[in-house]
């Protein structure tokens, strides 16, 4: 309302109503999994903002999360079920109904179950229902399962667990409250990303120190106090420069050393012999030390042991051991890990390394910190105070997608291990349900005689193999799996290796798979390598039958992305404000350092369209061919109620369920306990997070912490309330190299002896990227890398109205000398080549880039008319995607064979590795960039594409008047 | 009213931004175009959402700057929106008295209902802080969240703006900068808070905490080296494991 | 800035008419020119549709035209309230002035004080019109003191070509009226020059570093902007325009503003009428188009502070 002509006024409503109702739940927009409250007003979404009470965001939200409205009244929304009804990959499809859909799925389902269950190959994108998902497919029997891990960051997880029991991300965090100096490695913006930003903040605040190693200068390392712009892939000779450095100083906490790791384990030394490098152990197995207390080997575990750390010892039979220490620091004083010697790789002056290793040794030794808290240690001794090494670390991505990332994430761990600084405080702590044993006692399934038809496996499809007799392999050694994972290709592929899935299901590599069954993995496009090559044999006919090489796919997605026109059969999933989901314990948990917790997402709207929750259909599906987890006895559903019903009613094992609070008839156990059929309801009331906060006494050496142990053995975290012991030397890796060495049952095939031999060194090693050693790098001599920006995430985002305007097209970013020296500028059409193919892109010049690095954000680029986007679209027309370079093959060995583009112990795809020459385009070249595809239509039934969107004119004055401006 | 008006409190309503947290995420950009898009200037439209030329009305915008070159250079990320300056151009020029400064509070508003859409204000403003709604025809701009700042229906301490409640780096303060003990005025004192454009006279009131300078690593009382522990005979050399032989550590 | 065509129309047409009617004003204040009433019809019609059409048009560009009436309230604070005030108002001067030599032929008494007041309405529209753009501290190719001056230059010029048809049609035509052409366009031609080469030489007005603040890191460059599409602000105020293709349109312009329309209506003086007419009306076509040009370049070479935020280094 407006009074007055001359001196108008204006007359405000400062105090409007926000909402009617206030619904909360958990975002989606990334894999952070922030607390949100949706406010609800006359029947629609007023507002989307943080939940203060929730332990992961307290109160925040990012870029992506605020623009969550958008993503859930898209138009890209798929409407209803669509069978395919032309040629795969051109869009064409019929709607059906879902009694339709479901019957030709389970049709579909039944008969691979009846015959030979592993010719389903079920992969799962970024979900969070891995708990469900794992569990299903072991009910239906076959061991073809994995989710998105093996592409994203498996060598992180693997490097951790099998180290320290633990890694980054879901499994551990800095102390960001009390460190004082923090390393990053590789680290864009992603996982995390809320908990970081904050974490940042305070760290600076707090006058730390804050170093990060990235190739490339945005986001966390902008303001980083100091920046090193590394050469991709080789933080590893880095960080074991600075290991050198530290123990050439003897600047490391041998108490801590002695007391929480394997270091002073005796190794056997019988070069060429069985047991070579195998610990001592005694006649229970126990690891034996040398006790230089009783001068005789002692049970390495006992409290009170004074192992000897260095020097030779014969064993009772005459063997001759040392212990891991020694082997550990001769191998890191020799001049070759020196950081004059890392100079050359890394690209990092010797005389940074050097100053980088005395401030942490500064930072670790002279500024400890004590808190006075007593604690009791695994032993029942009683400490009056927690004393801690301020130095904190944490990497991702970077590290983790290498071909040598799986011991560069091992090598980081060596090093907050030799500083002390593992749980303690001011140091990186782990987050419940970690630390577990390193690794887990946890075995994949899917060894032949664990598979049969109509019957579930006996374990689940993923898990940590200790040695080779834990592989999935014929006696021959050919890959049991369609993905190659736990084959000697990827041994300890603990997270599957969904990006090899669709070559060899295409090669028929091992075997022909009938049914290819995926859910939100956009594997047509942005979440597969060699994007052209993919959709090809996605479309390949076999030229007898004239039949799909691929069989048959199913496929689950709520929007319309470049992999839906590949499916035979599409199940249109709802938006993530419209199911009941669950975070579990069970899979990636939102734990804090201090406290346990777990949530879930509860509908805030009704769907609108005929779309079902993918976790109810599957549960659905797996009721109708008659798994029996799913099944009564007497054939009925089980979970009738579909995903909710499962959450609150389905035991894992007795007390132990999907979510953990408000367990037990009465709801008042937490941890474990009888299904509450009021679960839900509880979440609901909490905010949909439950949170169980540990006392003080445990905060901080959970792996050798009495009381913690002993709770999260008693929640079901751990097998055992056992102390848990760092893995520094790993007899797993060390019983596939005896393997490699012709020793033992489980032996690898011939062509692979070398690989394993040289890639399963018990301790840290680094070595170059595969990519650029098997190439002529004076050929390809830069590197090319993808970074996620903060304000979109994948695929997940890159419909959205309001994201797409600040990110809706991604131009290559080149160092301006090195642009320079192309004579590249601002704006000028570049070609990115490399062995595999070449790709178009607009260059930007930056400083803060790495001179031999080309970058661009990640997974911006579209597919024309993918997402019910324009064709004309500059996602489309200029932005570009950079998996079109990338090989999912690395280039054929003498003999022929390709190996995967992979890291050869975890089988983590090696994104970064990739190796390109860059070329000034010609000036006839168009404007556009190549390769091309051609235009998906969407289907019928989506909506047009507005022109104009007024989200929120509803609440809008001119609405509350009623004059409908 | 067009005319400055004499503020009649003191009272100056703004943001301090600290460009040395600031990570660049658009977190606030995005939370900022949430809450207001539904919010006292409802709605804040986008044209061409799914097309070609998409472009939207947002109240802040997040920009990244590098400075300097080479080696020296750093990376600093921007956010900007209304800096509710003290001597607003953008009011001056409005014809009609839609653009106004509050006297009680100095936040710059535009009064839709009687704004004529000629869009001179945004040509007065240099810091790109007025956006036009080509679809109701009127200019549109940060409220600093009137619709929350004084809400009565939200808990208390969510009575900041959008941008400030969502920010996860904590890199943006809302407060009284006409009140030198408030929180921010210290914080502005202590870091050297600045303003933009300071030569154009606009006298903002919103402050940005200019980057703390980088630690290089070679102040004088840290350490640059450590010193390796020397051998003393050749045996210790030959196997350079010497130094931890006689260590007595117990577990 | 982003030259829209509605106002290049309006400052180009509402400044000749109003050079016109001051024109007409003077001479008829002077009493250096017949009442005619046909004569006088003519001019009236020509100016009163000028301004009339210009002022239309600079409804165009608003977003909500029927609230226009709204823009007149702010005259204490902003010019383009000033310039609607004036605007308004003059017409009551206008039209005296024009019932007074059209209906009652007549230049004396009251009619020569509405001729005086129609010198002054003209003269102060066309004032208020150019502080709208001389008073923006944002955009330096304006915040100058040349603005004003060339503004009011060409609206006596264009005014004075169409006056010169319009004397020329009648066949009132005078050597004073001859003198004034001269006079005229050597001053905006002049005042013209004087602008771009304060342009091109004024040194750089505010430069990122201390749009950011950020000078102290060093130099200051863009690295992201916050849309990969361009936005309202980059529309309306990023405008640019090529350096060369500027200086081609300069020269386009002197042509069609000056040279043409000078030598047209100078050179026909003493020419037969067959001549000098159709002279005469092509130096008002040249005049205009010019002066579009003119003032087309006067916005695509404007520079605003906030493209500073977009990539620009320097405003």
């Amino acid at each position: 309302m407006t009074r007055g002509y001359f001196d108008p006024i204006e007359e405000i409503d400062t105090s409007p109503t926000v909402s009617d109702e206030i619904k909360h739940t958990t975002c989606y927009m990334c894999a952070c999994r922030c607390g949100i409250k949706v406010h609800m007003k006359d029947g629609g979404i007023r507002y989307i903002e943080g939940n203060r009470d929730h332990p992961v965001n307290k109160g925040v939200l990012c870029a992506k999360g605020s623009a969550g409205i958008m993503n859930h009244y898209s138009p890209a929304r798929l409407t209803k079920p669509l069978k395919r009804v032309g040629e795969r990959g051109k869009a064409e499809f019929k709607e059906i109904e879902w009694d339709e859909a479901l019957e030709l799925a389970s049709e579909w389902l039944g008969d691979i179950r009846k015959t030979d269950p592993r010719k389903l190959a079920f992969f799962t994108g970024r979900d969070q229902s891995q708990a469900l998902t794992g569990w299903w497919a072991s009910q239906f029997g076959t061991p073809n399962h994995a989710a998105h891990g093996g592409f994203c960051s498996v060598n992180m997880a693997a490097g951790g667990i099998y180290t320290i029991g633990g890694s980054f991300w879901e499994f551990g965090e800095p102390d960001w409250d009390l460190t004082k100096y923090m390393l990053m490695f590789g680290v864009a913006e992603d996982h995390d990303s809320n908990p970081i930003k904050a974490g940042l903040s305070k760290l600076k605040n707090n006058g730390a120190k804050f170093v990060s190693l990235n190739p490339i200068r945005t986001g966390y390392s902008a303001i980083a106090d100091e920046w090193i712009g590394i050469r991709p892939g080789t933080d590893g000779k880095f960080v074991l420069a600075l290991i050198h450095e530290l123990l050439k100083a003897d600047k490391i906490d041998l108490d801590y050393i002695v007391r929480y790791t394997n270091l002073p384990w005796l190794v056997i030394q019988n070069p060429g012999e069985a047991d070579d490098g195998l610990f001592v152990r005694g006649i229970d197995d126990e690891p034996l030390c040398w006790d230089t207390g009783t001068n005789q080997a002692a049970d390495a575990r006992l409290a009170g042991v004074s192992p000897a750390l260095t020097g030779s010892f014969t064993t009772e039979d005459g063997r001759k051991a040392v212990p891991a220490f020694a082997l550990m620091a001769e191998r890191y004083l020799d001049k070759s890990y020196s950081p004059e010697a890392a100079e050359k790789e890394t690209g990092v002056p010797a005389r940074t390394m050097r100053r980088i290793a005395a401030e942490i040794a500064d930072v670790a030794f002279e500024q400890q910190i004590e808190i006075d808290q007593p604690w009791t240690d695994w032993a029942g001794r009683k400490h009056d105070k927690m004393i801690g090494r301020p130095v904190s670390m944490h990497a991702m991505r970077g590290i983790s997608a290498h071909s040598n990332g799986f011991h560069t994430c091992r090598a980081i761990h060596l090093l907050q291990i030799l500083l002390g600084s593992i749980d303690c405080p001011g140091g990186f702590r782990y987050k419940p349900p970690f630390p577990k044993a390193a690794p887990p006692p946890l075995k994949p399934t899917g060894k032949p005689d664990q598979i049969a038809p109509n019957t579930p496996m006996a374990g689940p499809p993923l898990g940590f193999p200790a040695g080779p007799e834990d592989l999935l392999v014929e006696e021959d050694g050919t890959p049991r799996r369609i993905d190659h994972a736990f084959s000697w290709e990827a041994p300890i592929a603990a997270h599957g290796m969904m990006h090899m899935v669709i070559t060899n299901a295409h090669n028929q590599d091992p075997y022909p798979v009938d049914l290819l069954f995926m859910y939100m993995a956009n594997m047509s496009w942005n979440s597969s390598m060699n994007t052209a090559g993919t959709k090809e044999m996605l479309t390949a006919k076999d030229e007898e039958t004239g039949e799909y090489r691929i069989p048959k796919i199913m496929y689950s997605d709520a929007y319309f992305s470049e992999m839906v026109a590949y499916a035979d059969l599409v199940l249109p999933d709802t938006t993530y404000l419209e199911r009941w989901d669950c975070v579990s314990l069970l899979d990636r948990p939102i734990c804090s350092a201090e406290s346990a917790a777990d949530s879930i997402r509860q509908p805030v709207v009704e769907p609108d369209r005929d779309v079902r929750p993918f976790q109810s259909v599957l549960i659905d599906l797996g009721s109708r061919i008659g798994l029996p987890g799913l099944t009564n006895e007497d054939g009925s559903a089980k979970y009738p109620g579909g995903y909710p019903d499962y959450l609150v009613n389905h035991e894992r094992a007795p007390g132990i369920g999907s979510l953990a609070g408000w367990r037990g008839e009465d709801g008042n156990s937490h941890g474990t306990g009888a299904p509450n059929k009021n679960q839900l309801d509880k979440y609901v009331e909490n905010g949909c997070f439950w949170e169980h906060k540990l006392p003080p006494e445990q905060h901080y050496f959970k792996h050798a912490n009495r009381d913690y142990l002993d709770y999260a053995a008693s929640v079901g975290f751990i097998g055992s309330a056992n102390q848990i012991i760092m893995q520094v030397y790993s007899e797993p890796l060390q019983k596939f190299r005896l393997a490699a060495q012709g020793h033992g049952a489980v032996q690898p095939p011939e062509e692979h002896r070398d690989r394993i031999k040289k890639y399963f060194d018990p301790m840290p090693i680094w070595y170059p990227p595969f990519e650029g050693e098997a190439l002529d790098t004076n050929e390809y001599p830069m590197h090319a890398l993808t970074q996620r920006p903060m304000a979109m995430y994948h695929s997940w985002g890159s419909q959205n109205a309001w994201l797409r305007q600040i990110h809706g097209t991604n131009p290559l970013y080149i160092n301006r000398k090195t642009a320079e020296a192309h004579e590249i500028e601002d704006g000028d059409w570049v070609w990115v080549i490399s062995h595999h193919n070449r790709v178009k892109a607009q260059a930007k010049l930056m400083e803060g880039v790495n001179g031999d690095t080309v970058w661009t954000w990640n997974a911006i680029g579209k597919q024309k008319g993918a997402w019910n986007l324009d064709p004309k679209a500059p996602e489309a027309k200029t932005g570009f995607l950079l998996n079109h370079v990338i090989s999912e093959l690395l280039p054929p060995k003498g003999d022929g064979f390709r190996y995967a583009n992979s890291d050869p112990v975890t089988g983590q795809a090696a994104w970064y590795d990739l190796r390109v020459r860059i070329e000034k385009c010609s000036a006839e070249e168009s404007a556009e960039t190549a390769p091309q595809f051609p235009t998906l239509e969407p289907p019928k039934a989506l909506p047009e594409r507005p022109g104009i969107l007024r989200y929120g004119r509803m609440y809008s004055r001119s609405a509350k008047r009623g004059d409908g401006q | 009213m067009t005319q400055i008006p004499q503020n009649t409190t003191g009272t100056k309503l703004g943001l301090v931004i600290d460009l040395d947290i600031c990570v660049g995420c658009h977190a606030c950009a995005v939370n900022c175009k949430e809450w207001n898009t539904s919010g006292h200037s409802a709605p804040l439209p986008d044209t061409d959402p799914f097309g070609e030329n998409a472009d939207g009305v947002w109240f802040n915008r997040v920009h990244t700057f590098e400075c300097g070159d080479g080696a020296d250079s750093r990376t600093v990320h921007f956010p900007r929106s209304c800096l509710h300056c003290e001597q607003p151009a953008c009011v001056e020029v409005c014809p009609t008295g839609a653009s106004y400064k509050r006297a009680e509070d100095g936040i710059v508003l535009v009064n839709e209902d009687i704004c004529i859409g000629c869009k001179l204000c945004s040509w007065a403003c240099p810091y790109g802080a007025r956006e036009y709604d080509g679809d109701a025809g009127v200019m549109k701009k940060c409220t600093l969240c009137i619709d929350r700042i004084y809400n009565e229906n939200i808990a208390e301490e969510e009575r900041v703006p959008a941008c400030v409640s969502t920010c996860p780096a904590n890199a943006r303060h809302f407060g009284d900068l006409g009140d030198p003990s408030s929180d921010v005025s210290r914080m502005v004192e202590d870091r050297g808070g600045y303003d933009l454009m300071p030569e154009l006279h606009y006298e903002p009131v919103n402050k940005y905490l200019p980057p703390r300078p980088k630690s290089t690593g070679y102040e004088e009382d840290r350490p640059r080296r450590l010193t390796p522990i020397e051998p003393t005979n050749e045996v210790e050399e030959a196997g350079g494991l010497f130094r931890w032989l006689d260590k007595v550590l117990t577990r | 800035m982003h030259p829209a065509y509605s106002v290049i129309i309006f400052t180009t047409f509402s400044g000749a008419g109003y050079g016109l009617l001051f024109l007409m004003g003077l001479f008829a204040a002077g009493q250096w020119i017949e009442p005619d009433r046909w004569f006088g019809f003519t001019g009236f019609f020509l100016a009163f549709t000028m301004v009339i059409s210009g002022l239309l048009s600079s409804t165009f560009h608003l977003g909500h035209p029927e609230r226009a009436w709204r823009a007149l309230s702010q005259w204490k604070s902003s010019w383009l309230s000033r310039e609607g005030v004036l605007a308004v108002a003059g017409f009551v001067p206008f039209g005296l002035f024009a019932i007074g030599w059209v209906i009652y032929e007549s230049h004396d008494g009251a009619w020569r004080l509405y001729a005086m007041l129609t010198v002054l309405f003209a003269a102060l529209t066309v004032y208020a019109t150019s502080m709208i753009y001389a008073t923006l501290r944002t955009i330096r190719a304006w915040f100058n003191r040349h603005t004003v001056r060339v503004y009011l230059a060409f609206a006596l010029w264009t005014g004075s070509i169409w006056f010169n048809m319009i004397t020329q049609l009648f066949d009132l035509h005078t050597p004073g009226i001859g003198m004034i052409v001269v006079i005229t366009g050597v001053l905006a031609l002049w005042l013209k020059r004087k602008y771009w080469m304060f342009l091109d030489t004024s040194p750089s007005w505010v430069p990122p570093e201390s749009a950011t603040g950020l000078g102290d890191l060093g130099s200051v460059r863009l690295l992201d902007a916050p849309n990969t599409q361009e936005n309202y602000v980059q529309q309306e105020m990023g405008f640019k325009v090529a350096r060369k293709h500027a200086e081609k349109l300069r020269r386009w312009a002197f042509f069609s503003y000056f040279l043409v329309p000078w030598c047209l209506a100078v050179g026909t003086v003493e020419a037969e009428p067959w001549l000098k007419i159709p002279a005469a009306i092509l130096a008002v076509i040249s005049v205009m188009a010019g002066t579009m040009v003119e003032r087309w370049l006067f916005f695509a070479e404007a520079k605003h502070t906030v493209n500073l935020y977009y990539g620009a280094t320097d405003s």
